[in-house]
Formats: C-alpha cells, structure tokens, sequence
C-alpha cells in the first residue's frame, strides 16, 4: 500500500524537463511578482519608467524560453500540458504581443498621469494565463488559465479609475465575462459526465470509440457559447464595443488580440483536436452573423474605439469560417489558415491602437473620427502606418490582412463551403467602406486647429515599425509561417500519437 | 439511493434560476450573486458525475472552481467599489454612459 502510495507520489512530482515545458509562464509569472514587490519600494515619480522596462525584458526573457521550451516536445505535469508546435506557435504570438503592448504603454501611461506599478504586472500574469491555454490539453487547467487571463484583463480594462466610462467599462466586462464563464464551466460538466474526462485526448478517444450522447452535443454547444464571448464572436459580442470604448487604448490592442489569440487556441483544440460533434451549424451561424452585425454595425460608428470594436467582431467572423470544416484534411488547412489569421490580425490590430493610443492625448480626448481630419499634412507618418494598418484590416493585397483572409476564404471553397466565403467577401466590400473613410479623413480634409499631433517617442516608434513589418512581412512573404502552420495544423490532428500509454487502452486506432 | 438524474436536473434548475437572475435583476450585487448561483449549479453536476463515474477529477474539479470563484469575487467586488464612486449607485440601469 505504502510502495504504490509513493510511487504515484514519485510519478506526480514533475521532473525538469516538464519544468521547462512551462519555462515561458514560470519566468512571465517570475518577472510579474517581481514588478509587484519592486512597485511599493520604489519612487513614485521614475518607478513607472522602470517597471515598464523589466516588463519589457520579462516579455523578451519569456520570448527566449519559448525557443528553448521548443526543444522539449511532450507532455508534462500529469498530462496537463503539451507542448507542440501549436502552443510554440500561439506563445510566440501572445508573448510578442504583450511586448508590443507593453512599448505602447510607456508613452500612454506616462501621458494619462495613471501611476500604478501592478499595470505591467498584470499585463504579464494575463500572459501566463493565455500561454497555458494554449499549451493545456486538459480541461481543469484550460479554465484556471482561461480565468487568469480573464481576472487580469477585467482589472486592467478600468485602469482610468479618474473616468467614470473605464469603471463602467470593467464592470461590463467583468459581468458579462464571468456570466460566460459559467457557461463554459457547464460544457466541460457534461461533457465529463459523458465522458467520464476532463483530458482533451481521452475525451476525444472515448468520442471516437462510442455512440455519441445528446449530452456532448449539448456539451459542445456551451463551451462554444462561453468561447464564442471570449473571442467577441456574435450573437456575444454585445459587450465588445463598450468595453473597448472605455478601457484604456493600450489595453484594448491588447484585450483584441492575445486573449482572443488564446481563445481561438483553445477553441482550434477542442473542436478539432476532439473533433466536436455537431459542431458546424453553431460554427457557421456564429460566423456569418459577426461577419454581418460587426461590419454593420461599424458603418455607423463615429467613436475610432468603438469602430474597432466593431471591426473586431467582424473579424472574429472572417476566423470562424476556417472552423467549418469537417473531413481531416480540411481540417488541416482549417486550423492553419485560423492560425494565419490569428497572427496577421494581431500585427494590424496592435498596430491601429497603438496610433489609437498616441493620438488620443491626455485624458483620451481625441478618439472621434472628426479629430482624424487632416492628420495626413499634421503627422504625415502617423498618418502613414495608420493608414498601412487600415489597408491590412480591409485585406488589401501585400498586406497580412489580405493573406489571411484569402487563405481562409480559399480554403472554405476548397472544402465546399460556398456561401461563408460568399457572404464574407460580401462583408469585406462593406467593411472596406469605413475603414477608407477613414482614410480619406485623414488625407483629403484640413487638419483641425485645437487636435495637438506630439512627436513619437521612440518606444512607441519600435512598437509601430515591429507592427508595421509584421503586417507587410505576412502579406509578401507568408511562407514560412504557412509551413509551420501547416506542420503543426497535421500535429494536432494526428496525434494523441504521443499520448501517454493509458489513454492508449481508451483510444480506436487513428481514423486519419 | 438518489439517482444521478435527480441531481443533474436540480443543477440544471440551479444555473437557470442564476441565468433568469443574471437578466432581469438590476441591481450590481445581486447579479453578481446570479453568477455564484450558476457556478454553485456547474458543481453540483461536477459532484454528481464524479460519483456516478467514481472519478476524483470531478471532485478535484469543483476546489478549482470554488477558487476560481473567490478570486472572481475579490475582483468583482473591487470593481463594484470603483463603478460605485463615481457613479454613487448600483443600479445598473443607471451605469449607462457607454450606449449599449
């Protein structure tokens, strides 16, 4: 009793190269706990500089150990996580992410006059949160992390406490998100109690073995409502346009990108990797009504902020048309051409709100569109990447945005679908209407007299120049990215290949 | 013996009194509150299913969401805090600067 009591114990003590499966989060969980120690001692006046700065090297160190953790495929801590090229792929991009962000916010903080050390720390811990989502394959620890990168964002959308609409705006957020969550955390009930599992791989054994319970369709329907609120996909996205208003520019490039980056991970796992049943009709209704209500609803919008939000939604749309697919060698190119898109529209949408969070000025004064006018002859080269970014959201070809969506809308046709692509390349003629206006405000009408355009300071340069070459990087030469996404794409849906030997006995041999 | 289905239709009955409660109340705390309800409903079904599949992992399941669940608390509450300052009310019809 007492040998086999501390061989499991012995088993369940991870070794250290399941640490290393988790270095990026250790060290950005690391460096966060060190910025809030470091806040309280420090002077108030400089703290704000320094903080930044070790968060900036957190993000860079995290960034460093995800090249090293790429060494170590495999699974660790008792089949929780597993690293492959997927979670290498998703880590890279929510870690460069928050690096980019974290540039943003030097200038913005400083700006708005908010002192508060934990911003950076939080930016950080939300990052621990969204890599382990995208590296767990079991649910108990999908959720923790999914509610760790939640917390922080909740936190971080009402960092202007001097205004009232940014309170609001984390209110709404936390509400709504937490009511999501619930629906969520009810899909992983039942489809335990069909299952038996919270283990992504025994799950999706026991699914392909077995006759398929109404409770797993039941299962799979409320996990994607609580997903489908993560990633601002409608009918969830009534909350997007308030929150982005409100909360803090900065926070809002970043609350676009890398928790709905991790989401869509999350969401790529669970309908592809368990291949979820009934999965489609959810899917296809999801994304033709976000592709049509998030460009519709941006036509009327004055407010950039909530233009965005709106444009948001809408891509969330375009993303979900590459979850339509059923047979696995569609899926293949599905997950890939979703992981393209993922990254492309986190190079442009970072990039607009960084120009979105300089312009704005103190007290975020300048965020109508009215006060775009003529920033084309005030700052000629704000104007510039704005306009770069722009071209890229409405998919202009050379940019990432217009790779992206081809790539997904070519895949859908190739696997039959005809009327998602249909109706989204429909959506992206409306959806070129206002991005262009904005355009034009910028470059056709007389600058305005009382909007101040201030020089760019040179973090928020490297911040706009890594954007700007990510998004043209993407768009001529989307290669290499491809074939890993490619590559990772074929792993995901291959494996549990390397699965541990007691998933094994549960498993039929592989369908594909 | 009760069997299992009694308990799931007690949860789902649960999570839906917290859901109608999460719509038509209007007041911050007790919508809060609602969200509780359907977690503590999620649970029972966690509870029930690990019994009926002699599994720990369920049971494990519901410490985390019972921790998950303070940590959401204590933010929330904060929030709460804030969004009462300025606006000196908790109805929530009435934090409605953002138009909806």
């Amino acid at each position: 009793m007492t040998a086999t009591l501390a061989a499991a114990v012995s088993q369940a003590i991870p070794s250290g190269t399941e640490y290393i499966r988790a270095l990026p989060e250790l060290v950005l969980a690391a460096f966060g706990v060190t910025i809030m120690l470091l806040d309280p001692v420090l002077d108030e006046e400089t703290s704000q500089k320094t903080l930044g700065l070790i968060a900036f090297v957190g993000a860079l160190a995290a960034l460093a150990s995800t090249w090293y953790m790429a060494e170590f495929p495999g699974l660790a801590f008792s089949n929780m996580v597993r690293v492959d090229g997927f979670s290498i792929f998703f880590h890279v991009l929510v870690i460069a992410i928050a690096a980019v962000i974290i540039l943003t916010s030097y200038e913005y903080m400083t700006v708005q006059k908010i002192r508060a050390g934990e911003y950076y720390g939080l930016i950080l811990f939300g990052v621990v949160g969204m890599g382990l989502m995208t590296s767990a394959v079991e649910l108990v620890l999908i959720f923790i992390a999914l509610e760790i990168s939640s917390i922080s964002s909740y936190i971080l959308a009402g960092f202007r406490p001097q205004d009232a609409s940014s309170t609001e705006s984390s209110l709404k957020y936390f509400l709504l998100g937490s009511f999501a969550t619930a629906f969520f955390l009810y899909g992983v009930a039942l489809i335990f109690g069909a299952t038996g599992s919270t283990n992504i791989d025994i799950i999706s054994g026991v699914l392909q073995t077995g006759p398929v319970e109404v409770l797993v369709y039941v299962a799979v329907a409320l996990m994607f409502v609580g997903l489908g609120f993560k990633v601002a996909a409608a009918p969830f996205h009534i909350w997007t346009p308030d929150v982005y208003e409100g909360a803090p520019a900065p926070i809002v490039g970043f609350m676009s990108t890398a928790p709905k980056a991790a989401a869509f991970a999350v969401l790529l796992r669970i309908v592809f990797a368990i291949n979820a049943p009934g999965r489609f009709w959810l899917v296809w209704v999801s994304a033709a009504l976000s592709m049509t209500l998030g460009n519709v609803g941006a036509l009327v919008q004055s407010n950039v902020k909530r233009l965005l939000a709106y444009s948001s939604i809408a891509h969330a749309g375009y993303l979900l048309v590459a979850f339509g697919m059923l047979t696995p060698q569609d899926s293949v190119t599905g997950i890939s051409a979703a992981m393209f898109y993922t990254a492309a529209y986190a190079a442009m949408n970072v990039g607009a709100f960084a120009v979105v969070s300089h312009f704005a000025n103190a007290g975020e004064r300048y965020v109508t569109l009215e006060d775009y006018e003529g920033l084309g002859r005030t700052s000629p080269l704000l104007a510039a990447t704005l306009t770069i970014f722009l071209l890229s959201l409405i998919g202009i070809p050379i940019t990432g945005g217009f790779f992206a969506k081809f790539y997904v809308f070519s895949t859908a046709l190739k696997a039959n679908l005809i009327w998602l692509p249909l109706i989204g390349v429909v959506n992206s003629a409306i959806g070129a209407y206002y991005y262009l206006r904005m355009v034009v405000m910028m470059y056709m009408r007389e600058p305005r007299k009382e909007v101040p355009v201030t020089r760019i300071p040179a973090a928020l340069g490297i911040a706009l120049a890594i954007s700007v070459i990510a998004t043209i990087y993407l768009g001529i030469l989307p290669n290499r990215v491809l074939r890993y996404t490619l590559d990772s794409a074929q792993a995901l849906i291959q494996h549990p290949g390397h699965a541990q030997p007691d998933t094994q006995s549960l498993r039929k041999p592989d369908t594909f | 013996m009760v069997p299992l289905s009694y308990y799931l239709v007690l949860s789902g009955i649960l999570f839906s009194c917290g859901m109608v409660g999460f719509l038509i109340k209007r007041n911050i705390i007790t919508i809060f509150m609602s969200i509780e309800l359907m977690l503590n409903g999620v649970n029972l079904s966690f509870v029930a299913f690990a019994a009926h599949w002699h599994s720990l992992a369920g049971q494990v399941f519901v410490f985390f969401v019972m921790v998950v669940a303070a940590a959401e608390a204590a933010v929330g509450l904060a929030i709460i805090i804030a969004v009462y300052r300025t606006r000196e009310t908790l109805n929530i019809d009435q934090v409605n600067l953002l138009k909806l």
